[in-house]
Protein backbone atom coordinates (compact mmCIF):
# COMPACT_ATOMS: atom_id res chain seq x y z
CA UNK A 1 0.00 0.00 0.00
CA UNK A 2 0.67 3.62 -0.28
CA UNK A 3 1.01 6.04 2.43
CA UNK A 4 1.21 9.88 1.79
CA UNK A 5 2.93 10.78 5.36
CA UNK A 6 3.22 14.44 6.76
CA UNK A 7 6.19 15.95 7.73
CA UNK A 8 6.87 18.77 10.75
CA UNK A 9 9.85 20.61 11.68
CA UNK A 10 13.03 18.72 11.41
CA UNK A 11 11.92 15.40 9.98
CA UNK A 12 10.97 17.30 6.78
CA UNK A 13 14.41 18.81 6.83
CA UNK A 14 15.71 15.55 7.11
CA UNK A 15 13.49 13.82 4.54
CA UNK A 16 13.52 16.93 2.44
CA UNK A 17 9.86 17.39 1.67
CA UNK A 18 6.58 18.07 3.45
CA UNK A 19 4.95 15.00 2.35
CA UNK A 20 6.30 11.28 1.23
CA UNK A 21 4.77 9.12 -0.46
CA UNK A 22 5.59 5.85 1.10
CA UNK A 23 5.05 2.02 0.34
CA UNK A 24 4.42 -0.51 3.02
CA UNK A 25 3.35 -4.46 2.69
CA UNK A 26 -0.76 -4.61 3.75
CA UNK A 27 -1.02 -4.90 7.54
CA UNK A 28 1.82 -3.09 8.18
CA UNK A 29 1.92 -1.30 11.72
CA UNK A 30 2.85 1.68 13.27
CA UNK A 31 6.28 0.34 14.66
CA UNK A 32 6.71 -1.17 10.97
CA UNK A 33 6.71 1.96 9.55
CA UNK A 34 8.77 3.80 12.19
CA UNK A 35 11.33 0.64 11.46
CA UNK A 36 10.95 1.13 7.88
CA UNK A 37 11.61 4.90 7.55
CA UNK A 38 14.78 4.87 9.94
CA UNK A 39 16.35 2.14 7.73
CA UNK A 40 15.54 4.61 4.38
CA UNK A 41 16.47 8.09 6.42
CA UNK A 42 18.93 6.75 8.96
CA UNK A 43 19.58 10.39 10.88
CA UNK A 44 15.85 9.85 11.85
CA UNK A 45 18.09 7.85 14.63
CA UNK A 46 19.83 10.88 16.01
CA UNK A 47 16.16 11.83 16.82
CA UNK A 48 15.11 11.94 20.93
CA UNK A 49 12.03 10.24 19.73
CA UNK A 50 10.05 9.62 16.09
CA UNK A 51 6.40 9.37 17.25
CA UNK A 52 3.63 8.21 14.11
CA UNK A 53 0.62 10.07 14.61
CA UNK A 54 -3.13 8.52 12.98
CA UNK A 55 -5.67 10.46 12.20
CA UNK A 56 -4.82 13.34 14.36
CA UNK A 57 -4.00 11.26 16.99
CA UNK A 58 -1.05 9.54 18.28
CA UNK A 59 -0.50 6.02 17.09
CA UNK A 60 -0.44 2.74 19.06
CA UNK A 61 2.09 0.00 19.56
CA UNK A 62 0.96 -2.75 17.04
CA UNK A 63 -1.91 -0.39 15.11
CA UNK A 64 -2.40 -1.65 11.47
CA UNK A 65 -2.03 1.25 8.75
CA UNK A 66 -4.57 1.82 6.20
CA UNK A 67 -4.30 3.61 2.65
CA UNK A 68 -6.59 5.90 3.36
CA UNK A 69 -5.60 6.79 6.63
CA UNK A 70 -3.99 10.30 7.35
CA UNK A 71 0.25 9.71 8.90
CA UNK A 72 1.85 12.12 10.44
CA UNK A 73 5.52 11.98 11.91
CA UNK A 74 5.80 13.58 14.85
CA UNK A 75 9.54 14.49 15.95
CA UNK A 76 9.88 15.96 19.71
CA UNK A 77 7.68 18.50 19.83
CA UNK A 78 8.44 21.73 20.96
CA UNK A 79 5.60 24.06 21.74
CA UNK A 80 5.00 26.57 24.71
CA UNK B 1 -18.87 14.52 31.30
CA UNK B 2 -18.62 17.35 28.52
CA UNK B 3 -16.62 20.52 29.48
CA UNK B 4 -17.05 21.86 25.55
CA UNK B 5 -18.74 25.28 27.15
CA UNK B 6 -15.85 26.03 29.42
CA UNK B 7 -13.25 25.25 26.93
CA UNK B 8 -11.51 27.98 24.50
CA UNK B 9 -8.96 26.71 22.48
CA UNK B 10 -7.32 29.11 19.70
CA UNK B 11 -4.59 28.34 16.89
CA UNK B 12 -3.37 31.64 15.19
CA UNK B 13 -0.76 33.31 13.31
CA UNK B 14 -2.30 36.36 14.99
CA UNK B 15 -0.78 38.16 17.90
CA UNK B 16 -2.30 36.89 20.95
CA UNK B 17 -4.23 39.01 22.94
CA UNK B 18 -4.24 38.88 26.80
CA UNK B 19 -7.97 40.55 27.33
CA UNK B 20 -9.23 38.07 25.19
CA UNK B 21 -8.07 35.05 26.81
CA UNK B 22 -9.53 36.89 30.14
CA UNK B 23 -12.44 37.72 28.66
CA UNK B 24 -12.97 33.55 27.59
CA UNK B 25 -12.17 32.50 31.28
CA UNK B 26 -14.72 34.97 33.03
CA UNK B 27 -17.03 33.10 35.16
CA UNK B 28 -19.17 34.39 38.30
CA UNK B 29 -18.36 30.88 39.85
CA UNK B 30 -14.54 31.82 40.04
CA UNK B 31 -12.64 32.66 42.83
CA UNK B 32 -9.63 32.54 41.46
CA UNK B 33 -8.00 32.99 37.58
CA UNK B 34 -4.28 31.93 36.86
CA UNK B 35 -2.81 33.00 34.21
CA UNK B 36 0.48 31.30 32.08
CA UNK B 37 2.37 33.37 29.63
CA UNK B 38 5.20 31.68 27.68
CA UNK B 39 7.38 34.88 26.11
CA UNK B 40 10.13 34.93 23.63
CA UNK B 41 13.60 34.86 25.74
CA UNK B 42 16.58 36.77 23.92
CA UNK B 43 19.05 33.84 24.78
CA UNK B 44 19.45 30.12 24.84
CA UNK B 45 22.33 29.27 27.28
CA UNK B 46 25.03 31.61 25.97
CA UNK B 47 23.44 31.83 22.45
CA UNK B 48 21.83 35.46 21.35
CA UNK B 49 18.21 34.04 19.82
CA UNK B 50 16.92 35.83 17.08
CA UNK B 51 13.91 34.95 16.39
CA UNK B 52 11.24 31.49 16.92
CA UNK B 53 9.80 29.91 13.90
CA UNK B 54 6.57 27.83 15.41
CA UNK B 55 4.83 25.50 13.02
CA UNK B 56 1.99 23.65 13.81
CA UNK B 57 0.51 20.57 12.71
CA UNK B 58 -2.78 22.20 13.03
CA UNK B 59 -5.45 19.69 12.92
CA UNK B 60 -4.04 17.65 15.51
CA UNK B 61 -2.48 20.49 17.69
CA UNK B 62 -6.30 21.53 18.21
CA UNK B 63 -7.28 18.52 18.87
CA UNK B 64 -4.62 17.44 21.33
CA UNK B 65 -5.26 20.69 22.94
CA UNK B 66 -8.83 20.40 23.32
CA UNK B 67 -7.86 16.56 24.85
CA UNK B 68 -5.59 18.29 27.47
CA UNK B 69 -8.21 20.82 28.66
CA UNK B 70 -10.91 18.00 29.01
CA UNK B 71 -8.01 16.58 31.12
CA UNK B 72 -7.60 19.23 33.32
CA UNK B 73 -11.31 19.61 33.70
CA UNK B 74 -11.68 15.89 34.66
CA UNK B 75 -8.61 16.75 37.45
CA UNK B 76 -9.67 19.96 39.13
CA UNK B 77 -12.87 21.70 39.80
CA UNK B 78 -12.28 24.18 36.42
CA UNK B 79 -15.10 26.86 35.73
CA UNK B 80 -13.29 28.13 32.58
CA UNK B 81 -10.23 26.96 30.77
CA UNK B 82 -8.56 28.94 27.73
CA UNK B 83 -5.40 27.47 25.59
CA UNK B 84 -4.30 29.96 22.99
CA UNK B 85 -1.26 29.29 21.19
CA UNK B 86 0.84 31.09 18.10
CA UNK B 87 2.37 29.92 15.58
CA UNK B 88 4.68 31.42 12.39
CA UNK B 89 7.70 34.05 13.07
CA UNK B 90 7.79 35.65 16.96
CA UNK B 91 10.75 37.60 17.99
CA UNK B 92 11.75 38.35 21.51
CA UNK B 93 9.26 39.52 23.95
CA UNK B 94 6.44 37.91 21.90
CA UNK B 95 3.71 36.07 23.26
CA UNK B 96 3.95 32.08 22.30
CA UNK B 97 0.89 30.68 24.55
CA UNK B 98 -1.16 32.35 26.98
CA UNK B 99 -2.88 29.76 29.21
CA UNK B 100 -6.01 30.42 31.81
CA UNK B 101 -7.68 28.69 33.98
CA UNK B 102 -10.65 30.13 36.67
CA UNK B 103 -11.43 27.67 39.41
CA UNK B 104 -13.40 28.61 42.52
CA UNK B 105 -10.50 28.98 44.63
CA UNK B 106 -6.98 29.78 44.30
CA UNK B 107 -5.08 26.45 45.05
CA UNK B 108 -6.77 24.61 42.02
CA UNK B 109 -6.20 27.29 39.70
CA UNK B 110 -2.22 27.29 40.45
CA UNK B 111 -1.91 23.56 39.84
CA UNK B 112 -4.01 22.77 36.91
CA UNK B 113 -2.80 25.96 35.33
CA UNK B 114 1.03 24.22 35.60
CA UNK B 115 -0.39 20.85 34.77
CA UNK B 116 -1.78 22.31 31.24
CA UNK B 117 1.37 24.32 30.27
CA UNK B 118 3.55 20.92 31.44
CA UNK B 119 1.46 18.86 29.69
CA UNK B 120 1.02 21.09 26.04
CA UNK B 121 4.52 21.09 26.40
CA UNK B 122 5.07 17.01 25.77
CA UNK B 123 2.15 16.17 23.94
CA UNK B 124 0.91 18.79 21.41
CA UNK B 125 2.51 18.80 17.73
CA UNK B 126 3.40 22.25 17.74
CA UNK B 127 7.45 23.08 16.93
CA UNK B 128 9.62 25.88 17.51
CA UNK B 129 13.21 26.66 15.75
CA UNK B 130 15.66 28.44 17.22
CA UNK B 131 17.14 31.28 15.17
CA UNK B 132 20.46 32.54 16.36
CA UNK B 133 23.00 35.11 15.30
CA UNK B 134 25.04 32.27 14.32
CA UNK B 135 22.98 29.43 13.09
CA UNK B 136 19.68 27.71 14.02
CA UNK B 137 18.33 24.88 15.91
CA UNK B 138 14.80 22.80 16.07
CA UNK B 139 14.34 23.08 19.66
CA UNK B 140 14.36 19.49 21.70
CA UNK B 141 14.99 17.08 18.38
CA UNK B 142 18.10 15.70 19.25
CA UNK B 143 19.33 14.27 22.72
Amino acid sequence: MKLNILLFGITRDIIGQQKLRYDLPEGATVPHLVKHLKESYPKLHDLDSVMIAVNNEYGQQGQVLHEDDEVALIPPVSGG
Amino acid sequence: MNFKEKISIVLTDEPLQTNVVLDAVQSERAGAVDVFIGTVRNHTQERTVVRLDYEAYDSMAVKEMEKLAEQTCEQWPVEKIAIHHRKGTLYVGDIAVIIAVATPHRQAAFEACKFTIDTLKQTVPIWKKEIFDDGEVWVSAHP
